[in-house]
């Protein structure tokens, strides 16, 4: 077991990598009451079509799956897993991400108890044909209700907006015809293919002895056999860097119109430092021109072409990465205008040493506040854990940024072929 | 093993100090709550002032620079809202900023976002007699937009159907964020003018949490918070219950793919009564968790929804359930949801179930306790009741329920209001 310190923030991980490939990580937090653990897969809605585990070819399973499958992992033969962690006081829940699923509890009670649950449930699959029928119904549901919500509908509009063939394009929860088609057997292909303990990762923060629970799960992982396996072979189709729709607007039943403005981002080739460094730049950059105390921001706001809803993230991964920014308009055909030669103007300007001085105070404020959630911690550790960063070196990183970095980063940042516009109107009548 | 923060209590010139020092946060949270009873005339005040004072001071003419100065204290954060909680109002104006001890710089981070937290609300900007015109219309334009925008959102629209006909002759079916035909005719020296009754009127409670040392940050909140009034601290919760002569149902109809299927009951108990441990333990049997009688029958047994839930309104004394379904399951669903709340009464759950359902209630309020502003919002229950509850009596009294208890809180509990949002055309 390794100890990593971080002087700084004040933390100490334990860590190792088990025999099975599997890697731990404990964070130890004496002060809190709870004991928050998250055990994820490097495998979500984007692992489509790949080669399963003993076959040559590869196969493409329904949009969905992902998801589905983690549904269904909570159900056993004799019993509903939500059940296991009631009896033990706690509470579970899980999520299908692009690229990950993830499991978690949290608890203030028979953590060891809920520990063994965790690992138990995720490595015991049973998938039945009467249990997966059962499950469309309610999936089915959940899809409705995104299909509602005009915040999602705009925000997944421009993402398949954004990209041609890349699988991030389909709908986490796929289509209710889409999940129609899954199967038990595919269910199964899926499961023993991603979720082998080399492709995982269990991270734990709260209030545990480390030693201790090293052991316990080391004692849980060798008492369970697991094939030797290759690594996996997962195929993503070849996607160009231009958007695939420049514009595009749907109707939908609501009283103010939505308008997003997204860029598609650069990140071929990158990987851990390039990669952060990427991301926390744009999100500098966006936060310098579009936050509140922004000039791009003050202008939209005092021409009533934005409200108080108008928002930007930046999402870079291995595969692919885009910046979404918009909100609710009154004025969406303007909007979308402006924000574009805003963005374009980006070439031109150079940020100031005193702004960008500020900007950085900000991401280490943003950075220390979200270090309180332990939630947040073991979430954001395990994602950045897959793409090479180290969520604790995250605060030297940014301390160690220049104005020249951003300066550098802003002149390369904006293409017009990268672009793409994304709108919700309200239904005309008739 | 329970480690729950203590807070010190203390009467300052104008407000109450409520002092939380911990080790559990690297940053430092301060919350100032101003209460008020619950009027119509009000309503749309009290939604538009704090989205004005969080625009601008006298010190930080517009939003820029007000903002440009709270980013420079490493992006400290302020935001506001105004709640119904019961038939009282309070407005929340938050700040949360970074603890220097986590910091290579010098600045006095908490005194410098002190300051600027009292100019926020102390200190506005006012031009002869008025708020900033310029600013006061822009955030009405917002204000507007918010209020036209809820039916966007068909949850909380539901939501709110159905407090508009549950609790229509009540002062907690006004509209928490106002009203258009108020808000056209609101000026900016009108609003201005209802600031200087609010900022002596309303009760201030204060907290301050975070790790630092306590007599030091007396110390500064003496220094930069003193407010020139007195504090009224006597509670005139005088929440009016009906009792429930004949339950109705309303369907209305609107453009959307899955109905919104809301109940509303009356539970007439709230925070400070003997049985309100006993209505936790119901809503967590009931609705609360994933493992209660709504998630097990109305989505895993019959596959009807994606979410089937309750919760309660602890100072009014309500408990709502809600559920997203098709149109056509609106019949099967009611009749699952009612059948139910009849197990409850007839005490169909086991008392391993109250035992766990137990500790899964305990285990949501400690991790609830573990988050600053989390614990700020229970400890601020007291406040509103006039109950002082220390945090571990909360945990033990929960463990004195009984499933009898459970049983007669459910006898208690009275169905007022069903409502149902389905797509155009009716149920099918």
């Amino acid at each position: 077991m390794k100890e990593l310190v971080y002087n700084q923030l004040k933390e100490k991980i334990y860590t190792e990598t088990l025999d099975n490939g599997l890697k731990v990580f404990l964070l130890s937090k004496p002060d809190m009451v709870k004991t928050f653990g998250i055990f994820a897969t490097d495998y979500g809605s984007i692992d489509q079509t790949f080669t399963p585990i003993g076959k040559s070819e590869t196969v493409t399973v329904p949009e969905g799956i992902a998801h589905f499958l983690e549904h269904k992992l909570f159900e056993k033969e004799d019993r509903d897993v939500f059940q296991d962690f009631t009896r033990q006081g706690a509470s579970a829940n899980a999520f299908t991400s692009f690229t990950k699923t993830a499991y978690l509890f949290s608890a203030t009670s028979n953590i060891e108890k809920n520990l063994e649950t965790l690992l138990d449930f995720v490595q015991d699959p049973f998938f039945s044909d009467q249990s997966v029928e059962k499950e469309k119904g309610i999936i089915a549901q959940e899809i409705k209700m995104y299909d509602d919500q005009p915040d999602w509908r705009a925000f997944f509009g421009t993402i398949q907006s954004l990209f041609h063939d890349h699988p991030v394009r389909v709908d986490i929860a796929g289509t209710v015809e889409s999940i129609e088609e899954i199967t038990k057997e595919d269910l199964y292909t899926c499961y023993e293919t991603f979720y082998h303990p080399s492709n995982m990762t269990l991270f734990i923060a709260g209030n545990f002895n480390p030693e201790d629970m090293m052991k316990q799960i080391k004692d849980n992982q060798n008492s369970k056999e697991f094939a030797n396996t290759p690594s996996i072979q997962r195929s993503y189709p070849e996607e160009p860097e231009t958007v695939a729709k420049s514009y595009e607007k749907i109707e939908m039943p609501v009283t103010t119109s939505k308008c997003m403005i997204g860029i598609k981002e650069k990140v071929a080739g990158l990987s851990g430092k390039e990669l952060l460094k990427a991301e926390l730049l744009s999100s500098m950059i966006l936060s310098h021109y579009f936050s509140k105390s922004g000039e791009f921001y003050e202008e939209l706001y005092e021409n009533d072409l934005i409200d108080d809803s108008f928002h930007y993230e930046t999402d870079l991964d291995r595969q692919f990465g885009f910046t979404i920014l918009g909100g609710d308009s009154r004025k969406p055909d303007e909007l979308a205008e402006r924000v574009k030669e805003m963005l374009h103007q980006l070439k031109e300007r150079e940020i100031a040493a005193e702004d960008f001085d500020r900007m950085k105070k900000k991401k280490i404020g943003q950075f220390l506040r979200a270090m309180n959630s332990m939630e947040f911690i073991a979430n954001q550790f395990s994602h950045y854990h897959l793409l090479g960063i180290d969520l604790f070196e995250v605060l030297p990183e940014i301390e160690s940024l220049t104005t020249k970095d951003a300066n550098e980063f802003l002149k390369d940042w904006i293409n017009e072929e990268r672009i793409a516009v994304f709108q919700v109107i309200p239904q005309q009548a008739g | 093993m329970m480690k729950i923060n203590k807070e010190k209590m203390l009467e300052k010139k104008g407000y109450r100090l409520h002092i939380l020092p911990s080790k559990k946060y690297k940053t430092i949270n301060i919350v100032a709550k101003f209460k008020s009873d619950l009027k119509k005339e009000w309503m749309t005040k009290r939604a538009l002032l704090p989205m004005v004072l969080q625009k601008a001071t006298q010190n930080h003419p517009g939003p820029r620079q007000l903002q440009s100065a709270l980013e420079n204290l490493y992006g400290t954060i302020l935001s506001s809202d105004g709640t119904k909680k019961g038939e009282n109002h309070v407005i929340s104006f938050r700040m949360e900023v970074a603890n220097e001890a986590y910091l290579n710089d010098q600045t006095p981070l908490l005194e410098e976002a002190l300051r600027i937290f009292h100019d926020v609300l102390f200190n506005p900007k006012i031009e002869n007699g008025a708020f900033d015109e310029k600013i006061f219309n822009r955030e009405k334009q917002t204000l507007e937009q918010k209020i036209t925008s809820i039916k966007d959102d068909k949850m909380s629209y539901a939501n709110m159907r159905l407090i508009d006909n549950m609790c229509k002759e009540e002062p907690y079916s006004y509209h928490v964020h106002g009203y258009p035909e108020d808000l056209n005719k609101l000026t900016a020296a009108d609003l201005y003018e209802y600031y200087q009754s609010f900022i002596k009127n309303d009760l201030l409670d204060v907290y301050v949490i975070g790790d630092f040392d306590e007599s030091g940050t007396e110390r500064l909140m003496d220094k930069y918070f003193t407010r020139e009034s007195s504090n009224d601290t006597t509670i005139s919760n005088s929440s009016t219950v009906p009792k429930v002569e004949e339950s109705q149902e309303i369907i209305e109809e609107d453009e959307l793919n899955q109905g919104k299927l809301h109940m509303g009951f009356r539970t007439h108990t709230t925070f400070g009564d003997n049985d309100y441990y006993a209505l936790q333990i119901f809503n967590g049997l009931f609705g609360g968790f994933p493992s209660s009688k709504l998630f097990m029958n109305v989505r895993e047994k019959h596959s009807l929804a994606y979410y089937a839930a309750s919760r309660f309104e602890s100072h009014k004394g309500l408990l709502l359930v809600f559920s997203g379904i098709a149109p056509t399951d609106y019949d099967q669903a009611k009749t699952i949801i009612l059948e139910q709340v009849e197990a409850m009464r007839k005490g169909e759950f086991s008392e391993e179930e109250v035992e766990q359902t137990k500790e899964l209630v305990i285990n949501q309020l400690l991790e609830t306790m573990d988050s600053a502003q989390g614990l700020i919002e229970i400890l601020y229950h007291q406040v509103l009741s006039g109950h002082m509850i220390e945090a571990e009596e909360l945990v033990n009294n929960i463990r004195y329920v009984t499933k009898q208890n459970v049983v007669d809180m459910a006898a208690k509990i009275e169905l007022d209001t069903i409502y149902f949002l389905t797509s155009k055309g009716g149920e099918q």
